[in-house]
């Protein structure tokens, strides 16, 4: 798994990476009150804003990763948004997506630099 | 004389409680104050309602106005002239709520006024303490003294188990009703209390002297009932209540009969009252009471999930034509469990039911408008 400074993680199984928050960054947010997904099949370039996350206090923006395609969200963070301060690692996941160059995954961060980065 | 080179933030009586008790402090109003504790701004709002919650309020300006003349009669005309409010007709022991406005009609802050026998005692924002305490002292200093008191905390407990808690130290208080205040002695203290809040909730504000806060807070936050709450739930709790906050819901560009506030301008002070207008901006406000405003404070309910935030733009159509108005708070309401937001439309468009739409990130959303509060406000009358 890779994290991002923008305190995302990265999940690479074949050519797909699946994205999230890290808990860090949901107990920052506080309470998800609600997500707002892109759609499957859209080309996102890295830096784009792909989900809108919005808790009681604010909104903020997760941007896409890498470059490459949408491929699927996660349907159960439209249901029930609190699945993100309950479980960011694994079930609140935002969206898989397939790299245009998957070795760009490679530059982000170990979890033991985002754990240093983090404090 | 120069601007002061450093900005720190100042600390309340009650800042080490609050590290203590884990909070996350934020600047607010130039103060360094809890924004959530623990609990986070979700179960802080809905322990609020469902017991009590203690908030640290001490940000804001606690002022006396002492008439030079020794009758309070004379520091409530003399305030008067400052706000559309009738405080001649405030009762010793009463408060009431009131906003200083300019010549314009616009509002340069609202307040809480009590009548105090020998003289009132003021609460204003943090925010607009410094203006405020200066505008008064402009025009109110031939009658009255103004004392700015700097050695007191504010502590508000707000909830439905706030009368049993506060009720079982200062003996009376359970008595009280929505806007009564009082003097209670406890535990070596004098409490300047007032039945009164920003939460929608029954509950009180206690003034105490600033080496007796963390004392009395402890011993609140002792009772099950009662757990620390942050700025973060006040904000959510006040805008399910329907409350004005200043900055954002009222300010120097919009008049208390826009605000929807025309409730808080007394028969007295309005056209054929016994001291019609009267106070700053007078004319506008009296024509906005007498035609009606031509846009109006309203609830917003969106339709869907997605919060709107204050700013958010607001339109008749899903598509085309100009803004009829603009929200002006706006988030989630934990206890309607569902976004909620309050805005500025144009007075056609103000009827509860009517359909708007609020563009979201380049979306036009659909929101209708309803009345306020959002939830029943549960005051003590």
């Amino acid at each position: 798994m890779k994290f991002t400074e923008e305190h995302e993680w990265l999940r690479p199984e074949g050519d797909i990476v699946t994205v999230g928050i890290t808990t860090h960054a949901a107990e920052q947010l506080g309470d998800i009150v609600f997500v707002e997904l892109p759609e499957a099949g859209r080309s996102v370039s890295k830096g784009d804003e792909v989900v809108v996350i919005e808790s009681v206090k604010a909104a903020s923006d997760i941007l896409a990763p890498l470059d490459g395609e949408i491929v699927e969200v996660n349907p159960a963070l439209t249901d029930n948004p609190a699945l993100v301060n309950e479980d960011a690692m694994g079930g609140a996941w935002f969206f898989k997506m397939r790299p245009a160059n998957m070795a760009d995954v490679d530059g982000y961060m170990d979890e033991a630099a985002y754990q240093a980065m983090i404090g | 004389m120069a601007e002061p080179i450093t900005t720190a933030l100042k600390r309340t009586p009650l800042h080490g409680l609050h590290l203590r008790l884990g909070a996350k402090m934020v600047p607010f109003a130039g103060w360094e104050m809890p924004v959530q504790y623990g609990l986070g701004v979700m179960k802080e709002h809905l322990h609020t309602r469902a017991a009590a919650g203690l908030f640290d309020v001490s940000h804001m300006g606690q002022v006396i106005l002492r008439p030079r003349s020794g009758r309070v009669e004379d520091a409530a005309a003399a305030l008067e002239r400052l706000v559309p409010v009738d405080l001649l007709g405030l009762k010793e022991g009463r408060q009431r709520y009131a906003m200083f406005t300019d010549a314009a009609g616009g509002i340069l802050d609202d307040l809480m006024v009590a009548n105090r026998g020998d003289h009132l005692f003021v609460v204003v924002n943090a925010a607009r303490a410094e203006h405020d305490i200066a505008h008064m002292r402009a025009h109110l200093s031939d009658a009255c003294e103004i004392e700015v008191i700097a050695d007191r905390a504010l502590l508000a407990l707000q909830g439905p188990a706030a009368e049993v808690v506060l009720g079982g130290i200062a003996h009376g208080a359970a008595t009280m009703r929505f806007m009564d205040v009082g003097i209670f002695h406890v535990g070596g203290a004098e409490l300047w209390v007032s039945r009164s809040g920003y939460t929608g909730e029954d509950g009180y504000e206690i003034s105490v002297p600033a080496d007796k806060a963390v004392g009395l807070a402890g011993v609140l936050l002792a009772r099950p009932e009662v757990e620390a709450i942050g700025l973060g739930a006040r904000d959510s709790l006040r805008l399910e209540a329907g409350l004005c906050l200043y900055g954002a819901d009222i300010d120097t560009t919009t008049t208390p009969v826009e605000a929807d506030l025309a409730w808080a301008i007394q028969k007295a002070r309005r056209a054929g009252g016994a001291r019609e207008g009267g106070f700053p901006g007078a004319p506008r406000i009296l024509r906005d009471l007498a035609d009606g405003p031509a846009r109006r404070r309203v609830g917003l309910l969106p339709e869907g999930r997605a919060p709107m935030r204050g700013e958010t733009l607001l339109f008749a159509a899903e598509e085309g034509g100009e803004p009829v108005g603009r929200v002006t708070s706006g988030g989630f309401g934990p206890s309607v469990d569902r976004p909620i937001a309050m805005g500025y439309v144009a007075a056609a468009l103000a009827a509860p039911g009517t359909r708007l739409w609020g563009e979201v990130r380049g979306k036009r959303l659909p929101a209708a408008v309803a009345e306020l509060p959002f939830r029943p406000n549960t005051y003590k009358r």
